[in-house]
């Protein structure tokens, strides 16, 4: 620790703390363009320069580290002057049409020369003009406005991993772009959008829809993926217009996939906004009632044992509890929650979590994936590990289909063989794992999600616990799910019952018609041609598969129209809240359920949503303790099966962009869809590793 | 300096170097500690410039990202730094007309009006229409001493005036490795012109 004085006020920082950082510990404010805390120092905006006593010139605070006994000044004459004056220099080039920009109301540039410019301008001659850059179909760039603070190079060499962004020329000639103006390929790519202080880079879809002021803002969950990503959705009217992200430093930092960015059009687009029935094999609106009545009827002529659910990957806790509730009724054990049939235990947590946690790989330094493209199917956990990487040290292997991780990886082989080896002791990675203080073992969901899945998983297991990957309070195992609803689904039990049968026996019996009527809770990933007779109930949102096979569609809300509880995959309880109201007719999932419960003569205990929140809690008491880890207890899991000879593992996700209803309808995920299809198409034209 | 930019489809659609080129490629990087090839970029910039007779086209950047395993960005924005690699063709003599203050001072303007008439194209406007000549403009190239001066492929011509700079483009354009390289009066090195004023043997 070191002594510091700041405006007068002596105080003990941590030794190599910048300047920037103690002024901020001091809780004095100081301006800034170029530094952020995630990212590198780049030291060239000047826009944070401080007085230092017995330094000769003003200094750039960010890239300064402090001495003991400094002696700092951020509120002299000098420092006023200082600011004014590199202010001015920022704006020289700066076109100032802010009424024409969107980054207006939310623009440090805007900010900060209210609050630090001299409010007049001395520049006569003319600005410099720059070239609009092609960034692909989520960022727009108007370039004149760019201060060249390079935050934006930064984030994609440093944080997304690749190397896609840079500056060209110098001096007044640097301009920032892609090579030959590439579109972005990053996942992560569109935080360059917040990133950037200024009004260079853009949101391109969001691009003159509304201003930020006009915007009712909801915090809220994201259900894109299972990290549970903090999110604020901007909504105007019932309209959704944009989704930004939220700090939370456990789960997603500061960022978000482009996915949960601008999948948001999706929620305008193929919507069901009434009732639906198939008649001479077309869908034709229907009302309510209606609607409900032919349900509940072919429900009361129907054998219990013949009526299935299939919930959807984006299904919050409260809709499957008022789900497992009606089935139960009904006397049906045919329940499953996994789409994709993915093998898990139900009753044993640690048998379907990220044990270590998301924030938890910052903890581990040999790290082995089994059966997950990362960068696809949880692209924030694997910004993470990109980042344990970075600080070195870490050790990297997979088994499955090589992928450009955006780290140094060992590939390892692609099957399960691979995998039974290295729980048999054998090669140099299992060594690694062995002699790791902290080895982590990340099993994809797709890797569980075969016919051997039991054996894949037990056989991981069993690795972790050869290798001594649990230990105290070090849980180096964990299972990466994609399905934002797959871990509440999984803590509440849907799964078959007694006898039941699971999401592959409900598709064989409704081929075989031994299951005659089938709910599907907005799962769209199984396929639905494979349904056979049976009466499929869709209650969902999308005109997407489950929709079109549907005899009845009972039209429902998505995540950003009504509260819900999400677990993520470390087992998070985070609540998601209503940004606007589902539009048309439909309602709120769980009142569908409970509606049709009423019909059935068998009402479901209760009559609003907080009934409903109580009753899950009720039954599974880990789902009331909101932003909390319930710790799963770690024991034996998963079977144990010869893996020789089984097929490689394959990746769950095809395309990044278009995995659920919302993003398969949303204009900007087919747009960046067709552009990766480009790309791959064009070979390796371009590379950025 | 005007903004420089690579020109996708000018020149050929792929580069390599020559098997010489290779082998002194892989001089130049074994210069340097493993994994750090990368330092060797300028160089190995500069020997495809050379190869291709004066320029870098957009092929030869992406071939040296390829080599040095580099992401293509990284080697566009050095590409692009240097006003010595030119992204488009050149002419046979390539005319670097230093425009910084002490050659500027000196009378730069009036060989930059020199190439002008002499070339009919303006700077960075490409070669004659015969393919002669073409000029760009540089910051200081470091002999400011025996200012104005320009540079033709790795060499120097110094204190130049605006007939001895016309004559010596014409001597350049018939053999390059005619005329008289430094400074171009009656001067050694950097030494007083005229001879020189100190230290001279015999006096007191
Ligand atoms: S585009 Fe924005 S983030 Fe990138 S250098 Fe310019 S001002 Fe900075
Ligand atoms: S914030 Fe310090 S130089 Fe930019
Ligand atoms: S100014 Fe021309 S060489 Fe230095």
């Amino acid at each position: 620790m070191v002594k510091v004085t700041i405006d007068g006020t002596e105080i003990e920082v941590e030794a190599g703390s910048t300047i920037l950082q103690a002024c901020e510990q001091a809780g004095r404010e100081v301006p800034r363009f170029c530094y952020h805390e995630r990212l590198s120092i780049a030291g060239n905006c000047r826009m944070c320069l401080v007085e230092v006593e017995k330094s000769p010139k003003p200094v750039a605070s960010c890239a300064m580290p402090v001495n003991d006994g400094m002696v700092v000044h951020t509120d002299s004459p000098q420092v006023k002057k200082d600011r004014e004056g590199v202010m001015e220099f920022l704006l020289i080039n700066h076109p100032l049409d802010c009424p024409i920009c969107d980054q207006g109301g939310e623009c440090d540039l805007q900010d900060q020369s209210m609050g630090y410019g001299m409010g007049q301008n001395r520049y006569d001659e003319n600005k410099r003009a720059v070239d609009e850059k092609n960034m692909g179909p989520l960022v727009k760039t108007v370039m004149t406005r760019c201060i060249h603070c390079t935050r934006c190079v930064r984030f994609a060499s440093e944080v997304a991993g690749v190397d896609e962004i840079g500056a060209i020329g110098r001096g007044e000639d640097m301009e920032i772009t892609t090579y030959l103006e590439a579109a972005l390929t990053s996942e992560l790519s569109a935080n360059v959008i917040d990133l950037c202080p200024v009004g260079a880079l853009t949101s391109r879809p969001f691009a003159f829809t509304a201003r930020p002021w006009e915007l009712k803002k909801t915090e809220t969950i994201d259900v894109m993926d299972a990290m549970g990503s903090n999110i604020r959705v901007d909504a105007r009217g019932r309209e959704v217009m944009r989704v930004m992200p939220r700090l939370n430093e456990d789960v997603n930092e500061e960022w978000i996939s482009d996915k949960t960015r601008f999948a948001c059009d999706g929620l305008k687009y193929q919507r069901l906004d009434r009732p639906y029935l198939k008649q001479d094999g077309k869908l034709v609106a229907a009302e309510w009632d209606d609607a409900l009545d032919i349900v509940a009827a072919k429900v009361k002529a129907t054998e219990p044992s013949k009526i299935a659910a299939i919930v959807g990957d984006m299904a919050s806790a409260e809709t499957m509890k008022a789900l497992k509730d009606l089935m139960a009724s009904l006397g049906s054990a045919n329940v499953d929650c996994r789409q994709d049939g993915g093998y898990a235990e139900a009753g044993n947590r640690a048998s379907y979590l990220m044990n270590s946690t998301i924030a938890g790989v910052e903890d581990a330094d040999a790290i082995l994936i089994i059966g997950s493209n990362l960068r696809a199917e949880a692209p924030l956990l694997n910004a993470r590990i990109r980042k344990r990487w970075l600080d070195g040290g870490l050790k990297v292997g997979n088994v499955g289909t090589p992928a450009d991780l955006t780290y140094t990886v060992q590939q390892l082989g692609a099957g399960p063989e691979t995998l039974a080896d290295l729980a048999a002791g054998n090669g140099a990675f299992f060594n690694i794992l062995q002699n790791a203080e902290r080895p982590l073992i990340l099993v994809g969901s797709g890797a569980v999600a075969r016919a051997d899945g039991g054996d894949v998983l037990g056989t991981a297991r069993a690795l972790a616990d050869k290798v001594g990957a649990v230990s105290g309070d070090w849980t180096g195992f964990g299972v990466v799910q994609t399905a934002a609803s797959r871990v509440g689904g999984l803590d509440l039990g849907l799964v078959p019952g007694d006898g039941g049968r699971d999401t592959a026996g409900i598709i064989a019996g409704a081929q075989s018609g031994e299951v005659e009527l089938v709910f599907l809770l907005g799962a769209d990933e199984i396929d639905t041609d494979q349904l056979g007779n049976a009466t499929v109930v869709y209650i969902g949102t999308h005109g997407d598969n489950g929709a079109h096979r549907a005899d009845v569609i009972l039209p429902g809300a998505a995540y950003t129209e009504q509260d819900g509880t999400y677990v993520n995959m470390e087992g998070r309880v985070q609540r998601a809240r209503r940004a606007v109201f589902a539009p048309g007719q439909a309602k709120e999932d769980w009142a569908i359920l409970r509606a049709l419960s009423g019909l059935l003569d068998a009402p479901l205990p209760y009559n609003s949503r907080d009934q409903l929140v109580a009753a899950m809690v009720e039954d599974v008491p880990h789902l009331g303790a909101l932003d909390q880890l319930a710790a799963a207890t770690w024991g034996s899991f998963g079977t144990t099966g010869d893996l020789a000879g089984a097929a490689p593992f394959a990746d769950p996700i095809a395309d990044f962009y278009l995995t659920n209803p919302i993003a398969r309808a949303s204009k900007t995920m087919a747009a960046c869809s067709k552009q990766r299809l480009e790309l791959t198409a064009q070979g390796e034209g371009r590379r950025n590793a | 300096m005007s903004v420089r930019r690579l020109v996708p489809g000018l020149g050929p659609d792929s580069f390599e170097f020559t098997p010489e080129n290779q082998e002194w490629a892989q001089k130049q990087i074994a210069k340097y500690p493993a994994g750090r090839q990368q330092s060797a970029v300028i160089p190995l910039l500069d020997q495809a410039q050379r190869q291709m007779d004066g320029w870098l086209p957009e092929a030869a950047v992406r071939y040296v990202a390829d080599y040095l395993d580099m992401p293509y960005i990284r080697v566009y924005e050095v590409a692009t730094f240097y006003t010595m690699f030119n992204l488009k063709p050149v002419g046979k003599v390539h005319v670097q007309v230093c425009g910084t203050t002490p050659c500027w001072l000196r009378g730069a303007e009036d060989l930059k009006e020199v190439c002008r008439r002499k070339m009919g194209v303006d700077k960075d406007q490409g070669p004659s229409e015969d393919g002669t000549y073409s000029w760009t403009e540089m910051e200081c190239l470091g002999a400011c001493v025996n200012a104005p001066m320009i540079q033709v492929d790795d060499e120097t011509y110094e204190d130049l005036t605006v007939e001895r700079f016309e004559a010596l483009l014409d001597e350049l354009a018939k053999d390059k490795s005619a005329p008289k390289t430094g400074p171009q009066i009656d001067r050694q090195f950097s030494a007083p012109a005229g001879g020189p004023t100190v230290l001279k043997k015999g006096d007191a």
